[in-house]
């Protein structure tokens, strides 16, 4: 599994000599690849001619730190991870794992203590101790808590693997009105009252959950029928815009748009499933991925249309089934016909509790049509297309009630899109979206509902609380922005965690047709389709 | 016909740049059966390191013959575009090979990411233009053609000569092809298939390296996003040629190449990437393995 870049010929070397060369080898490959990047800086000078700007510094910054970083890798990581999987000779037991060695009782007290007295004793230590070291003692708080949480998570964690799908439910169902309640009346909080708080159910919730819902309706047409989708993306993209065009032209209500959005993002699905049909692999790939590029194209080109690059702004607000609306001029606006305090706060919620709605349903659909026969030939014609034609299955229409399912939800997620922004452009349908909704599906183990929504909490929300990292400023100048780090850590994330677990977060599959009992199975017995 | 003539040359010129990119695509799917989405950020590696070193000559000489300068960008770059295609194959693809097919495909999405955001937090987000270096223009019977359209599609001729001799005539080549044959199969006649991989994946490089230098010559200016749009023509054009047929990938390129320069003459410019791509659908419609690839025969 390790990556090795000299070869294992020196199997006499101690490991430190071995560690050693193989970090002059990182070091060398490392000056190779920055000194050009890293070393030169290109920039405009005064009369706008390119010049360069010399960084040697951080170029030798960079290559020791990646010296460095590989021979502590071969020299502790590697013959650690290798003992983690060693018996003991005496008591033939395997060493205590990393996490019973990190969350240990007397860990748990102190942590428990200190938390406790921070909390009490928070107003009078910052009098005492100054703002700035102040500062330091929240953060030493929250690594308390959090450290908290992890302990109960890892000794719970027989009882949370069992009930997972439960209690993530309840969570969901729970967190916007937990961060809501915690974090806006809490004077302490970072996040600073309720549009603080309200970030975190609309960055975190909400974008987490179109991307969970984008994903599911995904695996069906990748992870249950085994046909590589790059241009999954389309479907979003028309039904965002059916949703955005209908709803300005005609002032058509969500409620009817959504159906019908999802219904035309669904016809679209067919209309492409046709051609492609006798495709396979790669060249499915493609042709999908070219689908997904001419929609963009059309999209910024159909300027009498779509409003070309621009976009379409102006987009109107989800009403709560027509009974109330969300806008303060409307006379039945929700604050008056509940006789409630004017808030934004209404409408955020609304929008996490319908696509936690939506995403529900796109799971109980999935679920319920693998029992169907349609979903068992899903499945069929993953792991083999020619048993399933032998065996009288009609891969024409199975695949295209795949591509017109997935399709479906994809229209779905984009009405929901539009309403929650109030603003549509070709901009939010690239090909980086494709990509990233196609590595969330693979990265939670195609086909499983569960990993695919903790690989998107995982990447999503990962890449969601990297725009919170403000406080890097302090440590790296003013100039540092992390904001630009944030998809080069997501790309490196993707191969990282595609290393480590090469069949995603959840690695094996539930048959849903079984003889005896329901047994699960080890994905690495499970084909990948070839169409 | 002077206009008809104009387009073909201007085709011909696009489409040598989309070939060389093309021949990375379908060796690497040749060999190891994978499609690597990052060869289009390697590209723009290239394209890069290319517009760097013409700075450093810049800085360091008063003046430099442009053949010299020409040579060097591409040397430089063809060096270490290969060593960063190494290095991704070794770090991101070599651990994933007897993984399932989806696994080394992230990754390499993952890698072009990764790629085109490095080169963009390292030497900024702007588009980064150069003086021209080759300016001259002749006009043949009221085709004009330029010095630049010359160099590019000699230069492309030159290297798929040198690349093809390399492939039929070497022992190096004969590996390659044993290996995309039957890598088991090639281990036991005791080929080295990961020295070979690792040989691709640097050949490949070295021609998108080239193609980056060209393109930074041709069009005077390279971004940081630059490697999606030509990476993923470049694709088409190796899927249109049939993936994994080297004669198949200039083809596809060359007429990738003609159909945008004669769709944005006689139609509209705005639709010329829509016309690719539809006509890329087209085609599999009727040839679903491209038009010089083999079919894929499935045994049961």
């Amino acid at each position: 599994m390790a990556v090795t870049v000299s070869r294992e010929s020196d199997s006499v070397a101690t490991p430190t000599q071995r560690a050693l060369k193989e970090a002059f080898y990182a070091g060398a490959i490392a000056l190779g690849l920055f000194v050009l990047f890293i070393g030169l800086k290109t920039g405009q000078n005064m009369s706008n001619e390119l010049v360069l700007t010399q960084r040697w510094g951080l170029l030798a910054a960079v290559v020791i730190a990646t010296a460095v970083g590989r021979f502590l890798y071969v020299a502790y990581g590697q013959p650690f991870m290798a003992n983690q999987k060693i018996a003991n000779v005496a008591t033939g037991l395997l060493p205590a794992s990393v996490g019973s060695r990190f969350f240990t009782l007397p860990a748990f007290i102190v942590a428990v203590v200190a938390a406790v007295l921070l909390f009490l004793f928070n107003s009078s230590l910052a009098g005492w101790v100054g703002a700035e070291p102040a500062g330091y003692l929240q953060f030493l708080r929250a690594l308390a808590v959090i450290y908290l949480l992890a302990c109960v998570i890892y000794y719970f964690r027989a009882f949370i693997h069992a009930n997972f799908t439960k209690l993530g439910i309840t969570a969901l169902v729970l967190y916007p009105i937990l961060v809501v309640a915690v974090l806006s009346l809490n004077a302490w909080s970072i996040a600073g009252g309720l549009q603080g708080s309200l970030k975190w159910v609309d960055n975190f919730g909400i974008q987490i959950l179109i991307y969970v819902m984008l994903a599911w309706g995904l695996n069906i047409v990748v992870g249950l029928a085994g046909l590589l989708d790059l241009g999954y993306v389309a479907f979003y993209a028309l039904g965002a815009y059916a949703y955005a065009l209908l709803a300005t032209q005609y002032g058509l209500s969500f409620w009817i748009l959504l159906p019908a959005a999802g219904c035309m993002a669904a016809l679209w699905g067919v209309l492409l499933g046709f051609p492609v049909l006798r495709l396979r692999g790669d060249y499915l790939a493609i042709v999908t991925l070219a689908f997904g590029e001419i929609i963009r194209l059309v999209l910024i080109n159909w300027r009498e249309v779509t409003n070309g690059s621009a976009g379409i702004s102006g987009i109107p607000k989800v009403s709560f089934f027509g009974l109330m609306t969300f806008n303060v001029s409307d006379p039945n606006y929700i604050a008056k016909v509940l006789h409630i305090a004017t808030s934004s706060a209404y409408y955020k919620i609304f929008l996490y509790y319908l696509i936690l709605g939506l995403c529900l349903l796109t799971a109980f659909v999935t679920i319920r049509l693998r029992r169907l026969p349609v979903g068992r030939a899903w499945e069929a014609l993953r792991e083999d297309e020619i048993a399933c034609r032998s065996l009288g299955i009609n891969t024409t229409t199975t695949k295209l009630t795949a591509f017109a399912t997935g399709a479906m939800f994809g229209g779905f997620a984009g009405s929901f899109f539009a309403a929650r922004q109030g603003f549509v452009s070709p901009e939010s349908f690239v090909f980086l979206e494709s990509a990233i909704i196609l590595a969330i599906v693979v990265l939670g183990g195609m086909g499983s509902l569960v990993g695919i929504a903790v690989a998107a909490m995982v990447m999503i929300g990962g890449t969601e609380a990297l725009r919170e990292l403000d406080f890097l400023k302090q440590i790296f100048g003013p100039d540092f922005t992390p904001e630009l780090y944030r998809m080069l850590l997501f790309g490196m994330a993707m191969v990282i965690v595609m290393l480590w677990k090469p069949r995603g977060f959840v690695g094996s599959r539930e048959p849903t047709a079984f003889l005896k009992e329901r047994r699960a199975v080890s994905s690495s017995f499970t084909k990948e389709g070839h169409g | 016909m002077q206009y008809f003539v104009q387009q073909l040359i201007n085709g011909l010129t696009l489409g040598s740049i989309y070939g060389l990119i093309a021949i990375g695509y379908t060796m690497v799917y040749g060999i190891i059966g994978m499609i690597n989405f990052a060869h289009g950020d390697i590209f723009m590696v290239g394209a890069f390191t290319a517009l760097i070193v013409f700075l450093i000559l810049g800085a360091l000489f008063y003046s430099v013959p442009v053949v010299i300068a020409l040579l060097v960008m591409m040397i430089v770059a063809m060096l270490l575009t290969s060593l960063y295609n190494w290095t991704i194959e070794k770090v991101a693809y070599r651990p994933l090979r007897g993984s399932f097919r989806l696994a080394p495909l992230i990754t390499a999405i993952g890698m072009s990411i990764a790629l085109s955001n490095f080169v963009q937090v390292t030497q900024g987000p702007r588009n980064k233009p150069i003086p021209p270096m080759v300016s001259q223009v002749y006009n043949i019977n009221g085709v004009s053609v330029s010095l630049k359209q010359i160099i590019i599609v000699i230069v492309t001729a030159l290297l798929l000569v040198v690349f093809w001799y390399l492939v039929n005539r070497t022992s190096l080549g004969r590996a390659q092809r044993a290996c995309e044959q039957d890598r088991k199969m090639a281990a036991l006649l005791g080929i080295d298939v990961d020295r070979t991989i690792s040989i691709t994946f640097i050949m490949g490089a070295s021609l998108a390296a080239v193609a980056g230098t060209l393109f930074l010559m041709y069009y005077g200016v390279v971004a940081f996003s630059d490697g999606f749009v030509p990476g993923v023509k470049a694709f088409t054009a190796a899927v249109l040629g049939g993936i994994g047929s080297l004669p198949g990938a200039v083809l596809g390129g060359l007429l990738i190449g003609f159909i945008e320069s004669m769709w944005s003459a006689y139609f509209s410019i705005d639709y010329k990437d829509v016309a690719a791509f539809s006509i890329l659908a087209i085609v599999l419609i009727f040839l679903p393995s491209g038009i010089l690839g083999r079919p894929e025969v499935e045994k049961v």
